[in-house]
């Protein structure tokens, strides 16, 4: 008899006093999946550079380049060498004067003009008026002022993604891009599971005619079409990034909470809510303490789905002109303007494409293996 | 090799050395690690075991039926045939053909999308190349030879049309149709009330007999085995402990855990509290109506009457057993008289009248009326620790006590159910069936309950743990005075728990008095039946 009762003990080491719970297997498991976790650090670089890169170029996603107008990506400093050249020439040219001499040595110029006359050196101005050329100093003056040598400080700018057509470079866009789908992706995500979550819980559980009219509210806001929902929002309360998340997060709870529900009806039926009931548990604390936290493995997963849900419908309404407002932009406008563009500068589009397509990657695979993280099957 | 080889064609199946491996993220667990087993023509062999023995899995590795993560080693032949190892074309020749299985859940293990006529075409079709139509003949065949009323009507009917011990019949002939040499029963009437249970084993008896098959029975239950087998392997932890035939087994076990086994029988009885003991709960005239389909606008106008006129007085420190088979009502009316449900009657707890009591007015009342359930791997909540899960009551009922009080309060109820105080920081998958069950017994004793509704607590049991779990709870009784209503569909559990029974059928109720006039001189027919179906198998 005694044998017999030992054999579940010792099944458990006796020095691990803290249990393993379902969610800490789940994640033994999810580690073990190499596409869900590649998925994951991807995400984190993106997110990463989305967020963070902004601080470390020097580019703001607004500033304009008038030189710099649709320049093809490239890892060279621009202007190259030999296009200063020019750039001084014209620049010589606007000030009446000829240029005789010059050189580039790192971030520095030294050029000798030229002219009949002598040359007032406050005409240093039209150098510095260039977008290449800062700080110009007059350092020698000879042929009683008809010849100066001049110095100054060299711009030289790095747009390793190109820039578009307004001049602006694309790697800070495609950063703030990102920020912006990255956030509406997940505010909106969370918009939905919170109100869908709660709403699913509660129509399941009551149950009955209270079940009945809230699932059938939900049907009635399933057959509006979204398109128009937000053409109307808009409308009248202007483009706003916040509207934004809460359209989506107001359409996609709607699957949500018909997921919870589901889930909750097949809960309410197991034991331990109806331990709970004999306890005494009143129905909001049966709802919170038991119902929601055991849905919570579909729910991750749906998360997972949605927020690539939500940044290709962000895309859409952007794509739509309806999404966020310029300077501010978002992957999808960006992927909207590069189809614009498309023949004559195909980096436009290349670009944010990239990161759009890599980001819905990684959450497809990081929900692939929360699925199987999760299956209840498994345990 | 030629002695060996000859020793195998005597044998149906002939299994050596067989070993069952299944990986798992904590390493890997042998589930069957090493047996050796012979089954000759036309034989019943019984494996026994408890819950964990690796006699499903034997079966199921050599099958070829496990799961992703498990691995079959060793020899395993049929009539000379190395199963093991075998690539599924090949396998598939012999399983479903020449060794058939039954499993023990009827109600899952038909698929709900088909006629049972073509569920059990199915194997004539792919073995024998027959057409659905030319298998209808057998089909029919078939159903008449496992006792299926009205086999030409019930050959269109879906499963969810036919009772528990109708579907477990259709199974059989399932396994029957292609005349296999051997079949294999895991745990064939577990699932199934006592008097369908008899019938089915008679069935299978019958068609053993008449087709000399060989049968493979596997179970818990020494009482179907001493009434159907001819031999005996017992099994525990995945190694054989004893094999013998009956006789041996039963009338000299050599082994210490096969006399465990065996005695495992409840036993004991309960004395009745005195005449003079104070009635604590009373339900009178009980009755439940569940509503049936209705749609939004209209309500519901069909109902179905679960306990009709029920009533029941309990005792302080009584116990009263609830007998009935599936769908007699014990549960609902267990239910009704903690008020649980919609539910029409008087209903009195310590001299007060809680008949009008809505959900608010019951709250402070669930303190002293307890529920412990029949699944112990259902009823308690997954995502919770198990301190989490015994001190939710206290939370509710005596929100005065800090986290510690609490926390004391659960070592002491964990040890008064036997468990290590420890446990309260594990969650309740990591904890045995019979853990489990002790958990749930002290979320519903940690309140300090007048009265606990034990529906089904041991249904899902071991033998051997079922016969703890019983002295734990009587041991609770007579430490707190506790009164129980005892709700089970096993007679033997019942006559050991209670001092008054209750036989319920159809919601109503058949028969009642004290246990020992119930169980030496049943006046009812039905209560006759009942008893004969459960006691003549052991």
């Amino acid at each position: 008899m005694t044998d017999l009762t030992d054999i579940p003990t010792t099944l458990i080491p006796p020095e691990e006093s803290k249990g393993r719970s379902l969610f800490q297997l789940a994640v033994i498991r999810f580690r073990r999946n190499r596409a869900a976790m590649s998925g994951i650090v991807m995400l984190t670089l993106i997110t990463i550079f989305s967020f963070f890169g902004p601080y470390v170029i020097s580019h703001s996603y607004d500033q304009v380049f008038p030189s710099y107008v649709t320049v093809p990506p490239s890892l060279e400093p621009l202007p190259k060498a030999e296009t200063l050249g020019d750039v001084m020439k014209g620049v010589a040219d606007r000030a009446r004067v000829e240029l005789r001499d010059f050189a580039v040595e790192d971030d520095s110029f030294t050029a000798t003009i030229h002219s009949d006359q002598p040359i007032d050196p406050r005409s240093t101005r039209y150098f510095d008026r260039a977008n290449e050329f800062d700080n110009t100093q007059v350092t020698a003056t000879e042929e009683d002022g008809r010849t100066l040598k001049l110095t100054g400080e060299v711009h030289r700018e790095y747009f390793p993604f190109g820039t578009d057509a307004n001049g602006r470079d694309m790697l800070a866009r495609i950063m703030l891009g990102g920020q912006i789908s990255l956030a509406v992706g997940f505010l909106a995500s969370l918009v939905s599971l919170a109100v869908g979550v709660t709403y699913g819980a509660i129509s399941g559980y009551i149950g009955g005619r209270i079940d009945n009219v809230m699932m059938r509210l939900v049907e009635i806001l399933y057959s509006l079409p979204f398109v128009f929902l937000v053409v109307v929002l808009v409308v009248f309360f202007g483009r706003s990034f916040i509207l934004i998340f809460l359209v989506i997060g107001a359409v996609e709870w709607l699957d949500m909470a018909r997921i919870v529900r589901g889930q909750t009806l097949a809960l309410k039926r197991r034991e331990f809510i109806g331990a709970a009931q004999a306890l005494g548990l009143t129905d909001w604390q049966i709802i919170r303490r038991h119902i929601i936290p055991n849905t919570i493995g579909p729910v991750i997963v749906f998360v997972t789905v949605v927020v690539p849900k939500v940044i290709l419908l962000e895309s859409f309404l952007s794509f739509l002109g309806l999404g966020v407002q310029a300077p501010l932009t978002s992957w999808g406008a960006l992927i909207s303007e590069g189809a614009n563009k498309m023949q004559s500068a195909p980096w436009l589009l290349i670009f944010p494409a990239i990161f759009f397509v890599v980001t819905l990657f990684s959450l497809n695979f990081i929900g692939d293996g929360l699925r199987d993280a999760l299956d209840p099957k498994d345990r | 090799m030629t002695a060996d080889s000859m020793g195998t064609n005597e044998n149906v199946l002939s299994v050596r050395g067989l070993k069952v491996d299944f990986t798992t993220p904590d390493g890997d667990v042998n589930a069957v690690k090493g047996i050796d087993l012979d089954v000759k023509p036309g034989e019943t062999l019984a494996v026994v075991g408890e819950s964990g023995s690796g006699k499903s899995q034997t079966m199921m590795g050599i099958m070829g039926l496990l799961a992703n993560n498990g691995r079959v080693a060793g020899s395993a032949r049929y009539r000379g045939k190395e199963l093991v190892g075998l690539p599924v074309k090949g396998l598939n020749e012999v399983r479903g053909s020449k060794i058939t299985m039954i499993f023990q859940e009827p109600m899952t293990s038909l698929d709900p999308l088909y006629t049972i006529g073509r569920q059990i075409a199915e194997p004539l079709v792919h073995h024998k190349g027959m057409t659905f139509k030319q298998a209808k003949v057998r089909v029919l065949e078939l159903l008449k030879l496992v006792g299926i009323p009205e086999p030409e009507r019930r050959m269109n009917s879906y499963p969810h049309e036919m009772s528990g011990g109708q579907r477990q019949r259709v199974m059989i002939a399932m396994a029957l149709a292609n005349e296999p040499d051997l079949l294999i029963a895991d745990e064939p009437t577990t699932a199934l009330d006592v008097t369908i249970q008899a019938q089915i084993l008679d069935l299978l008896r019958s068609l053993q007999q008449r087709f000399g098959m060989a049968v493979v029975l596997i179970t818990h239950d020494l009482g179907i085995v001493k009434h159907f087998a001819d031999r005996v392997v017992v099994m525990r932890r995945g190694e054989v402990v004893e094999k013998g035939s009956i006789k041996e087994i039963f009338e000299q076990p050599k082994e210490d855990y096969t006399k465990m086994l065996l005695a495992a029988e409840p036993s004991g009885i309960k004395e009745p509290p005195a005449d003079t003991a104070p009635i604590i709960l009373e339900g009178r005239n009980v009755s439940v109506d569940f509503a049936i389909g209705g749609g939004f606008f209209f309500g519901s106008n069909t109902s179905f009457r679960a306990v009709d006129g029920v009533s029941v007085r309990l005792k302080k420190g009584q116990t009263i057993g609830i007998v009935g088979e599936s769908g007699s009502g014990k549960s609902t009316l267990g239910r009704a008289l903690l008020r649980l449900l919609p539910s029409s009657g008087h209903y009195h707890f310590a001299d007060k009248n809680i008949s009008n009591f809505d959900r608010s007015a019951m709250r402070p009342l669930r303190k002293e009326l307890q529920l412990v359930f029949q699944d112990p791997y259902g009823s308690l909540s997954p995502r919770q620790t198990v301190g989490e899960i015994i001190t939710e009551g206290l939370l509710i009922h005596e929100p005065q006590l800090s986290r510690a009080d609490r926390d004391k309060r659960a070592i002491a109820a964990l040890k008064e159910v036997g468990l290590d105080p420890a446990a309260r920081n594990r969650y309740p998958h990591e904890f045995s069936g019979g853990q489990r069950q002790r958990i749930a017994i002290a979320r519903a004793v940690i309140l300090k309950p007048k009265v606990v509704i034990l529906d089904e607590p041991t249904s899902a049991l071991d033998r051997s743990v079922q016969g703890q779990v019983i002295e734990l709870l009587r041991d609770l009784q007579a430490k707190h005075g506790l009164s129980y209503i005892f709700i089970s569909h096993d007679l033997a559990v019942i006559k050991a728990m209670s001092d008054y029974v209750i036989v319920m059928k159809n919601g109503k109720i058949v028969e009642e008095g004290p246990t020992e006039e119930i169980f030496d001189s049943p006046h009812q027919a039905y209560t006759k039946t009942l008893m004969a179906a459960a006691f003549d198998l052991e």
